[in-house]
């Protein structure tokens, strides 16, 4: 019961927040200089001043700015997310096309980033300013340091063109289509590459994170106790530390939540993947107002409710903290 | 001259040592190669997705790249540039050129099974070329009715002369043919059958997903014998140029057309054994590199600046360190490949000339102020290609040398059109000028004064020539062939002297293509074409 009250009061707080940004975003985009048709001109290479004002009828762009904004607002309410200029069919769908893919890399991408940052900050706070630890923060630093682009581009040159061995771009093989198993290993396939390229980004801020957490932790009274009652290094780091280090890793995967389902615009384009971060760049070159607000929306929602749950986790890795305080 | 010769050299070598290198491999497919191979799976690059694939609606190489598979026209061009008919057999016109009247193949039939018929040709001609189509709604402006005397012949009539030369050369780009039963219900823009197109060619629509593919397969019922070859045609959506070359590397792709990938991904697999990267295929896609000239800005209308400028301008070093062999001087809007219409006298040119050009700045009356300026403009770059981009940067720096400050603004492909077509907030601006086949279709637009604000790639340069407009509109009707060309030989002369825009460099596309491919680039439109006679060999 109570997590449900404190539910309902997140959402409460959280739709002023979402109202905000939704007409700050639609107002941010009457600022660009053209418009949906304007892009759509530019695509096809050409048209006549009529066929132009015939489809500014046809995509709405007539009325005034605030009869499209409250049109919006009021199609928003009815939970109805509007019809994509791009894509010809409504918003909902086209988003949730586009969510698998994303979803998958981007949960792959974290997961791995999670895992390999925990293991090396581990080892590298274990054996602080000795050559793991020096080594480590500096493979670190040059992951963080280098541009995804170019880790994708030479990833794809080394695994995809001199090594051949996974597939240079795309969500799966569609030159035969396949089902069942082999679909589900056929896309794992395509998403190594652009999971570890992501994964190397986000890596480098989750071991910096856990080496702090760690030494810090590692410096407490209650360690001391512990090694003090005799239990051994490794208990002592599983059992005591570990779980305290912990906090700030999950504080960090609340908070990149909103990056998650932004996807990378980055990786999905060197990759060639169908994600909502290329969907986000399409319609802002496309000027598609409908689509770009639907990604917001869907993602704020999505930001809420990730970081509800890390509130919940938060009590559990610490009965310290009450969900409800 | 000597760029052409310099890029047929680099192509014959490069074909030379691929044949070279397919005989010392395998000596024994040399001979099989003759024959062309059934089946496999063609991947090209599909770099920009449209909102839609039905040519009919909308003329663009991104449409007919997919959709040119699908739905076929009633003409497209053979491999000398000449009119050649697909779905009309024949044509002839009246002598009043008011009545052009199309034979139509008979015994085909739609993907769906229906036959094809002079209905359709009538739909698509009134509701869809006529009234929705980009270009075809000019061409076909004084068209008012086509009869159909019977299912298999198509009667053209229009209010004013009709020149078939200029007809049939618009027609493989717009006038590619809908079936009329799918669309004769609810609005055309808004027809499902738009992102699944269905029609009479080589490939059936089977897939798109968006953001990733397009898949179409083999037509087994297509009227050309024995044709196509291939089972099936994959696009694969690449937004990333680099990642384009490397899947092409990787063997994930055989064909990026349209100058698809980078400048210097270009220049390296032209070295590569495993590509063909040539202009071939791509003649019907010329485009020249523009300067346009805004005359709301009093210095501007002054020929004389205009001319300063051009001199400034040293064009041959940019086209030497830049563009490399693809590109070559621009002599003006008709292009140097376009066999009816390039004139034999262009009028005059602006050779580089420093000297020249701040004499002529002297003589308008900008002399040199604070700082040697003389005059400082906005310049918008189109953001369509890295040679614009480079492009802008060159003109800034050597207008920089003659004292024009030059503030480079750049923007995405909305917010261009906008800017210069639409609201005139430029003061020089540059990007591609299309030449598709025949100066009335794209290319005049750019200079008949009169152009509603808001038309982009027309003349809203504030620039009114009565000489001008009277050339264009008489080239427009002209039905005889050699009056028409010679009225256009004039267009370029006049386009030279006075200059409200100048085409300075002409490019053509280029196609980066696997060797394995067969019977490629064999038409001046062959990306756009039905591709019904390509193969892969093994």
């Amino acid at each position: 019961m109570r997590i449900l009250a404190l539910a309902g009061r997140r959402l409460a707080a959280s739709i002023p927040t979402l109202f905000l940004i939704l007409v700050g975003i639609f107002l941010l985009l009457q600022f660009a200089p053209g418009d949906t048709v304007d892009a759509m001109l530019a695509q096809m290479g050409g048209g006549d001043a009529v066929t132009a004002q015939q489809l500014r009828q046809f995509y709405g762009l007539d009325l005034s700015v605030p009869a499209r904004l409250g049109q919006y607002l009021l199609r928003l309410v009815q939970l109805d997310l509007g019809f994509s200029a791009i894509y010809g069919k409504p918003v909902a769908i086209v988003i949730a096309e586009r969510l698998p893919p994303t979803l998958l890399l981007m949960t792959a991408a974290l997961s791995f980033a999670f895992f390999a940052g925990l293991v090396l900050g581990v080892l590298a706070a274990r054996r602080v300013n000795r050559w793991p630890d020096t080594l480590i923060s500096t493979l670190g630093l040059v992951f963080y340091a280098t541009p995804s682009f170019w880790f994708g581009l030479m990833a794809i040159v080394v695994f995809s063109i001199y090594l051949q061995w996974l597939p240079a771009g795309g969500f799966e093989d569609i030159t035969s289509l396949q089902t069942g198993i082999w679909r589900t290993l056929d896309i794992a396939r395509h998403l190594v590459l652009p999971t570890l390229t992501l994964g190397l980004i986000f890596l480098a801020i989750y071991l910096r994170i856990m080496r702090a957490s760690m030494l810090e932790v590692l410096n407490l009274d209650f360690v001391r106790t512990a090694r003090a009652k005799g239990l051994d290094e490794t208990r002592v780091v599983v059992r005591h530390v570990l779980r305290n280090a912990l906090l700030p890793m999950v504080t960090l995967i609340g908070l990149q939540a909103g990056t998650m389902l932004g996807g990378s615009v980055v990786v999905e384009s060197v990759f060639s993947l169908p994600g909502l971060g290329r969907l986000a760049y399409e319609s802002v070159v496309q000027r598609d107002l409908n689509t770009l607000l639907g990604i917001v929306f869907v993602s704020a929602i999505l930001v809420i409710v990730v970081n509800f749950v890390v509130d919940l986790l938060y009590a559990r890795l610490d009965p310290r903290i009450s969900a409800g305080g | 001259m000597t760029d052409s010769r310099l890029e047929m050299k680099r192509r014959t070598l490069l074909m030379t040592s691929a044949a070279m290198a397919a005989s010392v491999l395998m000596p024994e497919r040399v001979f099989a190669q003759a024959t062309p191979r059934r089946g496999g799976v063609f991947a090209v690059h599909y770099g920009a997705e449209q909102r839609q694939l039905n040519p009919s609606l909308q003329a663009s190489t991104g449409v007919y790249i997919i959709g040119g598979k699908i739905q076929e026209p009633l003409v497209d061009l053979d491999a000398n540039g000449n009119p050649v008919g697909v779905l009309a057999e024949r044509w002839e016109t009246t002598p009043d050129g008011k009545t052009i009247t199309f034979h139509l193949r008979r015994g085909i039939r739609w993907h769906d099974g229906k036959p094809f018929t002079s209905a359709d040709v009538q739909f698509s001609a009134m509701a869809m070329w006529k009234k929705i189509l980009n270009y075809g709604t000019t061409l076909q402006l004084f068209l008012t009715a086509v009869d159909t005397p019977d299912a298999h012949t198509a009667v053209f009539r229009y209010e004013r002369p009709m020149p078939l030369n200029l007809l049939l050369r618009a027609l493989p780009d717009l006038g590619y043919v809908s079936a009329k039963h799918l669309y004769e219900s609810g609005n055309i823009r808004q027809n499902p059958y738009n992102l699944a197109p269905v029609g009479t060619g080589p490939f059936k629509f089977v897939q798109y997903e968006r953001g990733q593919h397009v898949i179409a397969d083999r037509n087994n019922e297509y009227w050309r014998e024995g044709m196509p070859y291939l089972d099936r045609i994959v696009w694969r959506v690449i937004t990333d140029r680099s990642a384009a070359a490397a899947q092409l590397e990787a063997g994930q792709l055989h064909y990026s057309p349209f100058s698809g990938i980078t400048i210097s991904d270009i220049a390296r697999l032209g070295k590569d054994p495993r590509f063909i990267v040539s202009t071939k295929g791509n003649e019907g896609n010329a485009r020249t590199n523009t300067l346009e000239f805004n005359f709301r800005r009093k210095e501007l209308s002054d020929i004389r600046v205009r001319r300063a400028i051009a001199h400034a301008i040293n064009v041959p070093f940019f086209i030497d360190n830049f563009l490399g062999d693809f590109a070559k001087l621009g002599t003006g809007p008709i292009p140097s490949v376009s066999k009816d219409f390039y004139p034999d006298d262009n009028g005059p040119q602006y050779p580089y000339d420093k000297a020249k050009a701040m004499r002529l700045l002297d003589e308008a009356g900008l002399k040199p102020g604070a700082g040697g300026v003389r005059l400082s403009v906005r310049l918008l770059p189109a953001p369509w290609g890295e040679d614009i981009s480079l492009w802008s940067t060159f003109v800034q720096q050597s207008l920089g040398e003659v004292g024009i400050k030059v503030d480079v603004v750049r923007n995405d492909g909305a917010g261009f059109l906008k800017q210069v077509y639409a609201e005139h907030a430029f003061d020089l601006a540059t990007g591609w000028h299309q030449y598709r086949s025949d100066p009335a279709v794209s290319t005049t637009v750019w200079y008949r004064s009169g152009q509603p604000p808001g038309a982009p790639w027309t003349n809203q340069w504030g620039w009114t020539d009565p000489t001008m407009d009277k050339i264009i509109d008489d080239a427009a009707t002209e039905v005889d062939p050699v009056k028409r060309k010679a009225l256009y030989a004039k267009f370029q002369q006049r386009a030279n002297s006075e200059i409200p825009i100048w085409t300075p460099i002409e490019q053509i596309f280029v196609t980066t293509i696997s060797v394995k491919a067969r019977n490629h680039s064999n038409t001046p439109r062959w990306g756009s074409s039905t591709w019904h006679d390509l193969w892969l060999a093994e």
